[in-house]
């Protein structure tokens, strides 16, 4: 029989999810029969939610950033990318390539440049919004407040999703620029990560799956669906942004 | 045998890959370490609860692992930039002959029990500057554990490695420092209405 001391210990490993199995119905056994420990796991409860509701973070300040980032030495310089027309040169003289392969490499090597120019203002635009203290046009932690803010502003009306159960608090709504067209930014927190999801209207209606990139150091989150094309930026690590992508598709799916 | 001589070649190859100054590493490093800077400063904040030892902690905090970058074998990046940064911490709390925060627990008198909540009060929403002067005013081991825990969220394991106690040691701190700031919650809930 679990007594109140060992259960006020181990209601915590419960809470934290770090509980095995067979202790986790020990302890549940023990809070169904003792309302005292039954009101701390629920006070521990309502802590938790409104520490991860919470911004607890500290922002550093740009003084500091500036510095660290003067001690790492400075990225190779790299050399200048070759042009399209010498590469399209090296493959005629590469008659191992079969045609084939080198129309490939060259649809990959056009699109990149476009999606280098694209990508890169996404960077741009997530640093802005973190820097410049302009996160949100329209801060709000509704969904029914935020996605009809953009009515009249955009050509598209961006899917705005409730994923706080889910632990990223939605912070808000802001009008971008990427690429020189005026974009949705949806701001989420995950802890003390921002995490800025661009919508944008997509060139073709083919839904495509989701890719994963690292650009100076932030991930990256590319997918289409619905006619809308969709990048999610963040520093939160991969796992975390995959994670967060699919919860909003899964979550905007069910509201369309 | 093998043994010896697989020590002294990994020996051998560490003292040949310590260059700070090759832009290849420098540009892992950069890929791996930045992204956790709003982290790492976060957590010197609520460890040393002042802005200005805060920053000069984190810096030193980013030369250490720039400069050891070659010891850290895959695994996770943020853990590892913690743990740097928790001893960095304490050499700071040791010049300042402040009290060691792994001895603290000790100074740290039996807390007293929270009082008891009527199973119908439900604890009010704070604002966040309240909620965070409240784990900053815990006992240093008990606000690194809660600070890991919900602020950066880390699993047992993984704080027990950072602060070098066992996973056991690392719930009863986080049992502890709930405890407190329950007690905190409530009576700032009394003194509001």
């Amino acid at each position: 029989m679990m007594t109140c001391d060992d259960a006020g210990v181990l209601l915590h490993a419960l809470l934290d999810g770090e509980l095995d199995a067979g202790h986790a119905r020990e302890v549940e056994a023990h809070i169904a029969g003792c309302p005292r420990c039954a009101a701390q796991l629920r006070d521990y409860r309502a802590m938790r939610q409104a520490m991860s509701g919470a911004n607890l973070g500290f922002a550093v300040p740009s003084a500091l950033r500036s510095r660290i980032d003067a001690i790492i030495p400075a990225a190779p310089v790299r050399a200048p990318a070759p042009s399209r027309r010498s590469l399209l040169q090296g493959f005629a003289f590469g008659a191992a390539l079969s045609a084939a392969a080198a129309a490939s490499v060259l649809f990959v090597v056009v699109r990149s440049d476009e999606d280098q120019r694209m990508l890169g203002d996404v960077v741009s635009a997530h640093l802005r919004s973190l820097q410049a203290e302009h996160l949100t046009d329209v801060p709000s932690t509704d969904q029914h407040t935020v996605k009809p803010w953009f009515n009249g502003k955009l050509a598209v009306a961006p899917p705005v999703a409730d994923l706080t159960a889910q632990g990223f608090t939605l912070l808000g709504g802001r009008l971008d620029y990427i690429d020189g067209k005026a974009v949705a930014a949806i701001v989420y927190r995950r802890r003390v990560h921002v995490i800025n999801l661009f919508v944008a209207q997509a060139s073709a209606l083919e839904p495509t799956a989701a890719r994963h990139e690292m650009i100076q150091g932030f991930n990256v989150r590319r997918w289409t669906e619905q006619g809308l094309r969709f990048i999610a930026i963040s520093d939160i690590n991969a796992d975390e942004l995959a994670d967060f992508g699919a919860k909003f598709e899964a979550a905007s799916r069910a509201g369309a | 045998m093998m043994l010896a001589g697989r020590r002294r070649s990994s020996r051998a190859r560490s003292a040949m890959a310590g260059d700070v100054h090759d832009p290849e590493r420098a540009r892992r490093f950069r890929e791996a370490a930045l992204p956790h800077l709003d982290e790492v400063y976060t957590l010197a904040r609520y460890l040393l609860r002042n802005a200005a030892d805060a920053d000069d902690a984190v810096q030193e905090c980013y030369l250490r692992a720039l400069k050891h970058f070659d010891t850290f074998r895959g695994g996770a990046m943020r853990p590892w930039l913690f743990a740097i940064l928790r001893n960095v911490c304490k050499a700071t709390y040791a010049q300042r002959r402040f009290v060691d925060p792994d001895t603290a627990e000790d100074a740290v008198p039996l807390w007293s029990e929270p009082p008891e909540t009527p199973e119908s009060q439900v604890l009010r929403r704070r604002d966040d500057q309240s909620i965070r002067d409240m784990v900053s005013a815990l006992p240093a081991v008990f606000r690194e554990a809660i600070v890991l825990r919900e602020i950066n969220g880390l699993s047992y394991g993984e704080i027990a490695e950072i602060v070098g106690a066992p996973v056991g040691t690392v719930m009863s701190r986080l049992a502890r420092a709930r405890s407190i700031l329950r007690a905190a919650w409530l009576s700032a809930e009394e003194k509001a209405q």
